[in-house]
């Protein structure tokens, strides 16, 4: 039997004041039942205040075969770093 | 729920140091007061990018280009993750934009002097981003949730714009005479300047009580500026720079640096427009705005194109 429901990636928020972040994805007719299934997933011991529910579809993602090419703009900017910068051990608060 | 007992469980959340998220309930004051400092605080970190945008071309070595360029990238991306964390709060990043370039919306003053020699590159790096962070860090515990994420990747980024500044200022102290008398002469300019930064005094400064209480500040402006003061001077010490203040000296029983009088009639000439360069940065701001126009059109152009090709794509 094939399983038409789409797909949700979903996000929880573990406490006030941290990120949304993603734990996984799961089937759902739409998205009140993807929340609702998201909570029976994915925080049976508390592990949420706040979920978000994303169908699958909807989410753009960077090609990871492309990673070498895509990333290596950033790989020889070692200046954007603070240790590129040489000062007196004696300096504080900085 | 009564308007009295929200307020009163929005308050509790908050003594209790439990987050406010955008979704939550929260007072139309406190959104407000958000609304107004963050994208203020946005607002100085594009305007912010302009002084030293100056320098870029004229930059004394590779070395000090690309690290200048770096910095100006990040403000950048500080300016956006400001904006978007003001959106969660109601407000469009279009009237923002209106706000700032009709000269409506304030920025940080500090932005309305001149970069007038390498040395203020410098300066800034060391004084202005040291100023900033110190005011900065403690939003990293705001009680707003989205400003306060958004507060810690921008301290953890800006490290490196302050120690720039204070290897460039290091660079010219440890050079010829007239190099050492260019960085003397940026920290003179600079130093009263930075110090208005945190803003006027705590008596002047109505709404600091409400904003302590709503945990949006934790420390006052004459709190903030203190600990600026403090480690500024053994910092100058380190440099060998002398801060311009004949008033500045250790106070014993106090355990801080006393510090001389502030010129608060420059600081709301100024805030009122009429600094030296306030004319200048919102006529930038509105060209870099205007000229940009073709670019954000065809972007939109290009994404209506690839849409309709891929419309095509599917019928046929």
């Amino acid at each position: 039997m094939k399983n038409t429901w789409p797909l949700w990636e979903v996000f929880i928020r573990s406490k006030q004041g941290i990120h949304h972040k993603h734990v996984g994805s799961l089937h759902a007719p739409d998205e009140m039942v993807a929340i609702e299934n998201a909570r029976d997933v994915y925080t049976r011991r508390q592990e949420g205040v706040s979920i978000w529910v994303v169908e699958s579809k909807n989410i753009t993602a960077s090609n990871p075969d492309d990673s070498d090419a895509f990333y290596e703009p950033a790989r020889d900017k070692i200046y954007r770093h603070p240790t590129f910068y040489d000062l007196p051990d004696e300096l504080k608060h900085i | 729920m009564k308007e009295a007992d929200l307020e009163k469980k929005f308050q509790d959340k908050v003594d209790a140091e439990i987050r406010i998220e955008p979704r939550d309930w929260m007072p139309e004051k406190y959104r407000k007061t958000l609304i107004r400092q963050i994208s203020q605080h946005a607002h100085s970190e594009i305007v912010g990018m302009l002084p030293e945008g100056n320098w870029i071309s004229r930059a004394p070595s590779l070395k000090r280009k690309v690290g200048l360029i770096a910095k100006v990238q990040d403000e950048a991306g500080h300016g956006l993750y400001l904006y978007s964390a003001a959106e969660t709060l109601g407000i469009d990043r279009d009237t923002m934009f209106q706000q700032l370039n009709s000269g409506k919306a304030k920025y940080s003053s500090i932005f309305n002097y001149p970069t007038i020699s390498w040395a203020d590159i410098g300066a800034i790096g060391w004084l202005v981003d040291g100023a900033a962070i110190m005011n900065q860090v403690p939003l990293c515990r705001c009680s707003y949730g989205p400003y306060a994420r958004a507060m810690v990747r921008v301290c953890k980024e800006e490290s490196f714009h302050q120690r720039q500044g204070f290897e460039i200022l290091m660079t010219l102290m440890n050079g010829s005479q007239e190099q050492k008398d260019m960085a003397q002469n940026a920290i003179d300019r600079w130093w009263w300047p930075s110090m208005m930064m945190f803003g006027p005094t705590d008596d002047d400064s109505p709404n600091t009580v409400q904003s302590m209480k709503w945990k949006i500040k934790r420390y006052t402006n004459d709190e903030l500026r203190q600990k600026f003061v403090d480690v500024c001077v053994d910092q100058a010490k380190v440099l060998g720079i002398n801060l311009p203040d004949p008033d500045l000296k250790w106070n014993e029983e106090r355990g801080h640096y006393d510090f001389g009088a502030i010129n608060w009639d420059e600081f709301w000439n100024v805030v009122k427009g009429n600094g030296p360069c306030n004319k200048q940065r919102l006529k930038t701001r509105n060209e870099a705005y205007d000229n940009g126009a073709w670019v954000r059109e065809a972007a939109m152009a290009y994404s209506e194109k690839r849409a309709a090709r891929k419309a095509a794509g599917k019928v046929a």
